[in-house]
């Protein structure tokens, strides 16, 4: 406990430091990269409530970035820029999606259900580049960062920073909750053997489901917070190697672990934009790690940190 | 007469050629305890998986403390009061052996959309659990990891499981399998203590096993159920002896 509380202290500190430092070195470039770096982990979390704990492989979970997006720019499209609108809007939309798609496609497991999360995102994907109104494959700018009347000002970097880093935080402490509570004891359980969790009497399909439509809206906030990163909304962010890219971002930081994840997208992230630099070819580095990984480290980059084995 | 606690009709189940389940009428009696046994691959645990629900029949009925279960999923009948325990050992083995127990506990202890508070703190699933843990006799054991448990243990651990549910029916496949000759009389002086207090139907291969526990006994071979009687009766039963015991038929 004591090992783990520190290496969390210290990954917190440190997270909580970027803006002045960043200020301090006149680089506001890093608070640009991390602040996306700590989205995409929300993202990350998120994918793995369902693909470490839970045990269901989606391979379409970039569908739910996309849609958070498209929640706050169709509105700002229209001119609606409050956040009090897009962001639940973003959350509700990409419960209901999830809904949808997790009823077909938990009833199907293995590479079916693989294939089946798949084809959906890439379904939404499809849709997003057809439509013209929305600005089709080119997309759209968004002409402001979400609205909180009376509140918070994304448009100052640093604000927004904090909302994310907030936001993080808040997702990883519920999750802590979570999966130590009873629901979470039921999710994990059903990963590690199914037909006993049937035997003993639990329906296990609706706490899949309920675990799956959680996941997907807590990526749809992530989705929201992207397209006010970038400042642009593009189908992209639902393409199926954004998917992948979350899922090595969990495989790489630790499956089934809450903080793996949020390493995850640190070191996928951080290896992209320094090595983009040297070489396109960023990914012949990447590819090997995340074998060697999945090969040495059971539970990902987090499960060399110390004090990890407490989670 | 009252009904029987389970009474299986014409129950048929087919795997492409082969007829697993071949035509079954089966009773077991409120209290009793009745043993199925047969050579491997007459059916048994296809059997218990259909009673179980964890397969669907072709044909035929289940009828299940008064009411018929045929097309209930296995959950459903897990809360009408069946337990079954599995021939190849199936715990969850990430969790230790309190927290298995707990599970089982916790499947009938109302809904689990909780999202906040330990499940490992909640005494309403400890408590039951440990006291099923020490009733099999693994109470020393509760903290270990159910995967780092030795054969026996596990098979107790799945004892366990099946309890918590509060079951009426206790459906046993194969409890003793694999066991060395310590670990099987333990087994079996367990299951004694169950006799009477559950229904058990208990399908076994261990001869001495299924002497020592069944009020009935009944015999399958190929999918069909072809002798029911006492365990004197089958001892005796020249079929029996001729398709199962290994016996030659006198020319």
């Amino acid at each position: 406990m004591h090992a783990r509380a520190l290496t969390l202290a210290a990954g917190f500190v440190a997270l909580a430091l970027v803006p002045p430092v960043a200020a301090l070195l006149n680089q506001p470039f890093y608070l640009d990269l991390v602040r996306r770096i700590m989205i995409f982990a929300i993202a990350a979390v998120s994918l793995d409530l369902i693909l470490g704990f839970g045990g269901m492989v989606s391979f379409g979970h970039a569908a739910y970035l996309g849609i958070g997006a498209y929640a706050v720019a169709i509105p700002a499209f229209y001119g609606i820029h409050s956040g009090f609108v897009q962001w639940p809007l973003a959350v509700g939309l990409s419960g209901l999606v999830a809904l949808l798609i997790g009823t077909v496609s938990l009833r199907t497991s293995g590479v079916y259900f693989i294939m089946i999360t798949l084809a959906f995102a890439q379904m939404l994907y499809y849709l997003g580049i057809s439509i013209n109104a929305w600005g089709a494959d080119d997309g759209m700018r968004l002409a402001r960062r979400s609205q909180f009347a009376g509140g918070l000002d994304l448009g100052n970097a640093t604000v927004f920073y904090y909302v994310v880093l907030g936001l993080l935080v808040l997702l990883l402490w519920l999750g802590h909750r979570l999966i130590h509570a009873r629901f979470g004891m039921v999710i994990r359980a059903a990963k590690s053997n199914e037909p006993r969790m049937r035997a003993v009497g639990f329906a296990t399909f609706r706490y899949k489901l309920a675990a799956f439509v959680l996941a997907g809206a807590v990526c749809g906030l992530a989705g929201a917070l992207l397209t006010n990163q970038t400042e642009y909304l593009t189908p992209s962010y639902m393409h199926w190697t954004r998917s992948g890219d979350i899922m090595v971002m969990v495989i790489l930081g630790g499956m089934g672990t809450l903080f793996g994840p949020v390493l995850g997208a640190f070191v996928f992230l951080l290896l992209e934009d320094v090595l983009a630099a040297w070489t396109t070819h960023w990914q012949a580095v990447l590819g090997p790690l995340l074998v060697l990984i999945v090969l040495y480290a059971r539970r990902g980059l987090w499960g060399l940190m110390p004090g990890s084995r407490d989670d | 007469m009252t009904e029987p606690l389970l009474a299986v009709r014409g129950l048929r189940k087919r795997f492409g050629g082969l007829v697993a389940t071949d035509g079954v009428d089966l009773d077991v009696a409120e209290g009793e305890t009745l043993a199925v046994i047969g050579p491997n691959g007459a059916g048994k645990t296809t059997l218990i998986a259909q009673l179980s629900g964890d397969l669907a029949p072709d044909a035929g009925t289940i009828r299940f403390a008064g009411a018929e279960v045929t097309a209930l999923p296995a959950a459903t009948r897990s809360h009408r009061g069946l337990a079954r325990s599995f021939q190849i050992t199936s715990i969850f083995r990430e969790f230790t052996a309190l927290d298995n127990v707990a599970l089982a506990v916790q499947a009938h202890a109302g809904h689990s959309f909780h999202f906040w508070r330990r499940a490992r703190e909640e005494r309403a699933l400890r408590e039951p659990a440990q006291a099923v843990l020490a009733q099999v006799g693994l109470a020393a054991r509760a903290d270990v990891q159910a995967g780092a448990l030795a054969h026996g243990e596990q098979r107790q651990l799945e004892i366990a499981m099946a309890l918590a549910t509060h079951p009426r029916l206790l459906l046993l496949d194969e409890p003793v399998a694999g066991m060395g000759i310590d670990e099987s009389q333990r087994m079996v002086q367990l299951l004694r203590t169950l006799r009477g207090r559950h229904t058990i139907l208990l399908i076994e291969h261990d001869m001495d096993a299924v002497f020592a526990l069944a009020d009935r006994i009944s015999v399958m071979v190929y999918g069909r159920v072809i002798a029911t009687g006492t365990p004197e009766a089958i001892r005796a039963n020249a079929e029996v002896r001729r398709a199962y015991l290994g016996e030659e038929a006198p020319a």
